[in-house]
């Protein structure tokens, strides 16, 4: 490489990676620093003995057990899923797609209104008694993450050449026999992949524990949320959020391990018609799309019942601002605000996700810009599992003075999102860059074009499908989200899943109830974007 | 000895067919080509007999028992792909044994013995003795295809099914390959149906052969017969031979070659014209060019018109010098239409 060419690399690598910097590494520091120095003094012992109390031990085995339980489930429900959505061709299976990918960018506090309105004692599944159970909490997690096993484990199903398993049956396999000796094996590293990625979202899970949680159960993200604003004890928290980094850094390591690149060369798998012998798996994903559209459903049917009948009071009521004044904001400006900062985090994400997955998907030469590549690769995923929590409240505390000082700055919300969703805006795009034949970019070059006229013949035109699609996606990611938000938002600027998180602290039928006709608006703008997201067929949204 | 009987045999993809109203008998212990060029639907045929598409129409089956009800794996027909198709997460020897775990029961763990002595044999058959241990992905193409061989092998198939199995490889080893197929498959005297586009394959590996085109079975027969006898125009062309003539240039040949006989239509190979200064033919040169082993000519005969010929590779010929040829009977052959 010459030395201009390092110089344009690192050139390009320096704005990500600064912005990383400040708005990821040093807020996270921040915060982790504020417990490990309580008093201006490095404090070990005291972080130690946080994890000795007992009430800690009870929120890491509830947030290891809820988290396994709910991966185990997901893949469970999600491999037979994935065979018969991206295996089978039957007519309206894009549109199943479609429905299955959805409940993954529903913001959580609306899974959270749906699931608690399905299960309370006056709601439709009131009877089962799971109101406040742990078995509804990991229920909600299975119903977000779903989605991910189907997306992560379909596409590499679509990447298994079927004749070696035609091969294996012609040799006298059964059907059974060929799946397990002959297309386990192959899938086995997009499971792993898959599982690791959910058991990451469900042990980092926010929005719907705290929601359906009550004050029964916590896990490790919940109890930072309570120890730093309920009870201030800034180390207990520090102390949580490094082993959860620690944990995470791990996860997302063994996540990296098994996600392999597909077999370039590989022949296209074509979905074939069901035959009979489908007919068990066919039922087990209509039971898969019944569970994951029950508490839509009934979230829909209920924001449109009023006292009077049916009618769209409770969609009038948005206007306003609660029962008892609940709010300081009617709910529809909140959805101006949240539209707003949402296009702003796209936007932000977009550009640097695009250096990012540039910089990733180049094939290097030396051994050490591999290595390099690697660890950029890896470090821009890490905002995908470190508590959104950590991140909200590290802003908090180090973007409110000098050196860095956005207290004020309407950029701050966005710019937490777009960390927030840049990961996925790299998943999504570098896959897609990587998938170009790195001979058309020879033979672009030697026929005369410089780099950049390269990119914009060879690279953009395949690439600009996944850019389309990955803006969407972080625009529905940031349009719900949550965790960080809460803490950044200010109460005269709330985005809409602050505002619904409001009103169902809030006592009052009423507000319950506009908060469920408010989750029906946000999870309808998210799925708007996410249906127009999908109809671009960029095979890498959602997957890990 | 039945073996294989195809019959009416239809296979539709969204409508079109891709197998139509094909009859083909494959007999115990023989080895079958069905030559077609790309898209003809051979491939699907195969298929179909795997029992990996379903069949529109027609029936299939094997020394007498229909196979419409019978799953892939119970039909004892093994398929070796293009490409081998070896699990690429087992090693050699676990690939060519996967058929004789499949028989021991599911909770039997560990080889057995004369397990690991079967998949040694199979290796040697197919001249791979000591690969055992080796990965797919550090094998060649062509090892990976013996390797591929002996796995189907291991089976003990009442019929092998190969699809296109030395295409994949270059010339050299298709060659070598091509005679080693045919040894092992006469060796292991299992009945085989193969398909290719690739005439030369056919003719080196199959004693018997069926011409495919657009989904319809053209011609079936002896690889011989076929080649000596091609059904029509389009089938002699695509085994090979250079030229069809008709018309006034056919009938002068005629009156040379077989003045009693009545047809009308011929095919000839680029030798079936030779240049003899004695030969009763008197034509111009229009175009010479040196290969190793002849030299090749494009003639234009009086009396008959453009056509291929061959001459000694030493011989010196100037375009648009007169000369003189004959014809080579055995290598032309008549066409039915008009006969």
């Amino acid at each position: 490489m010459t030395v201009r060419a390092r110089l344009a690399v690192a050139a390009l690598a320096a704005t990500p990676v600064i912005v990383l910097a400040v708005f990821f590494v040093y807020p996270v520091a921040g915060m982790v620093g504020r417990g490990l120095y309580p008093d201006g003094s490095l404090d070990l012992g005291g972080v130690l003995s946080v994890l000795g109390r007992p009430r800690v031990h009870r929120v890491l085995w509830f947030t290891v057990w809820s988290a396994g339980l709910a991966t185990a489930l997901a893949v469970v429900l999600g491999v037979p899923a994935a065979f018969v959505l991206h295996r089978l061709r039957f007519p309206g299976v894009g549109v199943v797609r479609t429905l299955v990918v959805l409940p993954f960018v529903l913001p959580t506090v609306v899974v959270g209104v749906a699931f608690r309105h399905l299960i309370a004692p006056s709601g439709p599944l009131g009877a089962l008694h799971l109101d406040g159970t742990a078995a509804a909490i990991v229920a909600a997690l299975v119903f977000f993450n779903v989605s991910v096993v189907v997306r992560t484990v379909g596409a590499f199903w679509e990447g298994l050449d079927p004749r070696a398993e035609e091969a294996a049956a012609t040799l006298g396999a059964s059907p059974l026999r060929v799946f397990a000796t002959v297309t386990l094996p192959g899938l086995l590293p997009g499971i792993a992949s898959a599982a690791s990625v959910v058991f990451l979202f469900c042990s980092t899970a926010f929005g719907v524990v705290l929601t359906m949680g009550g004050l029964r159960y916590a896990n490790v993200e919940t109890e930072i949320y309570l120890l730093t604003t309920q009870e201030l004890d800034l180390r207990a928290a520090a102390a949580l959020s490094i082993l959860q980094l620690v944990v995470i850094v791990i996860l997302l390591g063994l996540s990296a391990r098994t996600r392999r690149a597909p077999a370039p060369g590989r022949a296209a798998a074509i979905a074939r018609r069901p035959r009979r012998r489908d007919t068990a798996l066919l039922l087990w994903t209509a039971a898969v799309v019944v569970f994951l559209l029950t508490p839509l459903a009934s979230l829909v049917l209920a924001s449109v019942h009023t006292d009077d009948g049916w009618g769209l009071g409770h969609y009038r009521a948005l206007q306003t601002t609660g029962q008892g004044n609940a709010l300081l904001v009617p709910v529809t400006e909140a959805l101006w605000t949240s539209l707003r900062i949402a296009a702003g985090a796209a936007a932000l994400a977009l550009v640097l996700g695009c250096l990012v997955s540039y910089l990733v998907s180049r094939r290097w030469r030396t051994r050490m810009g591999r290595r390099l590549s690697r660890v950029f690769d890896g470090a821009f995923m890490l905002p995908l599992g470190v508590s959104a929590v950590t991140l909200g409240f590290g802003f908090l505390i180090t973007l409110d003075h000098p050196p860095v000082d956005l207290r004020t700055s309407p950029l701050l919300i966005p710019i937490a999102q777009a960390m927030v969703a840049l990961p996925l805006v790299v998943r999504t795009v570098a896959p897609v860059l990587e998938s170009v034949d790195e001979r058309q970019r020879e033979a672009a070059a030697s026929l005369g074009a410089g780099p950049l006229r390269v990119l914009l013949a060879v690279d953009l035109p395949v690439a600009l499908p996944a850019l389309v699609a990955a803006t969407g996606f972080a625009f529905a990611v940031s349009l719900g989200e949550f965790g960080a938000t809460s803490f950044l938002a200010r109460d005269d600027h709330p985005t809409l899943p602050v505002v619904i998180f409001r009103l169902i602290s809030h006592p009052g039928e009423a507000n319950f109830a506009m908060a469920m006709a408010a989750s029906v608006v946000l999870a309808g703008a998210t799925s708007v974007v996410m249906l127009l997201v999908e109809r671009l067929r960029v095979g890498s949204v959602g997957a890990f | 000895m039945p073996g294989l009987e195809i019959h009416g045999l239809t296979v539709r993809f969204d409508g079109a067919a891709a197998v139509d109203a094909v009859d083909l008998d494959v007999p115990a212990g023989s080895v079958t080509a069905v030559l077609g060029p790309s898209g003809s639907g051979k491939s699907t045929l195969l298929r179909a007999v795997a029992g990996l598409e379903p069949p529109a129409a027609g029936s299939i089956r094997y020394d007498g028992r229909d196979l419409a009800s019978t799953p892939t794996h119970r039909r004892g027909f093994a398929l070796m792909f293009q490409d081998g198709q070896l699990f690429p997460h087992q090693t050699v020897g676990r690939n060519v044994g996967y058929a004789l775990r499949l028989r021991r029961p599911a909770w039997r763990r560990g080889a057995r013995p004369e397990e690991g002595r079967r998949v040694d044999e199979l290796l040697e058959l197919v001249g791979l003795a000591g690969y055992r241990d080796r990965m797919p992905g550090t094998l060649s193409g062509g090892e990976r295809q013996r390797v591929a061989l002996a796995r189907s092998l291991a089976v003990e198939p009442r019929m092998l099914l190969l699809d296109e199995p030395l295409s994949a490889l270059d010339r050299d080893l298709r060659e070598r390959l091509a005679a080693e197929l045919h040894d092992i498959l006469r060796r292991a005297g299992t009945t085989t149906l193969l398909v290719t586009h690739d005439q030369e394959e056919a003719f080196a590996i199959a004693d018997r052969m069926a011409v495919l085109r657009s989904g319809r079975l053209v011609q079936a027969g002896s690889v011989t017969d076929v080649w000596r006898q091609p059904a029509d125009a389009w089938t002699a062309r695509f085994l090979g031979y250079a030229t069809v003539i008709d018309g006034a240039g056919a009938a002068a040949l005629r009156a040379l070659v077989d003045p009693a006989a009545t047809w009308t239509q011929l095919a000839l190979r680029r030798s079936a014209i030779r240049l003899d200064p004695g030969g009763p033919l008197r034509a111009r040169v229009l175009s010479a060019r040196v290969t190793p082993e002849q030299l090749r000519l494009e003639l234009e005969v009086d009396g008959v018109g453009r056509l291929p010929a061959v001459a000694e590779p030493g011989l010196v010929v100037t375009v648009g010098e007169t000369v003189r040829a004959r014809v080579v009977p055995d290598r032309l052959a008549a066409l039915p239409q008009g006969r």
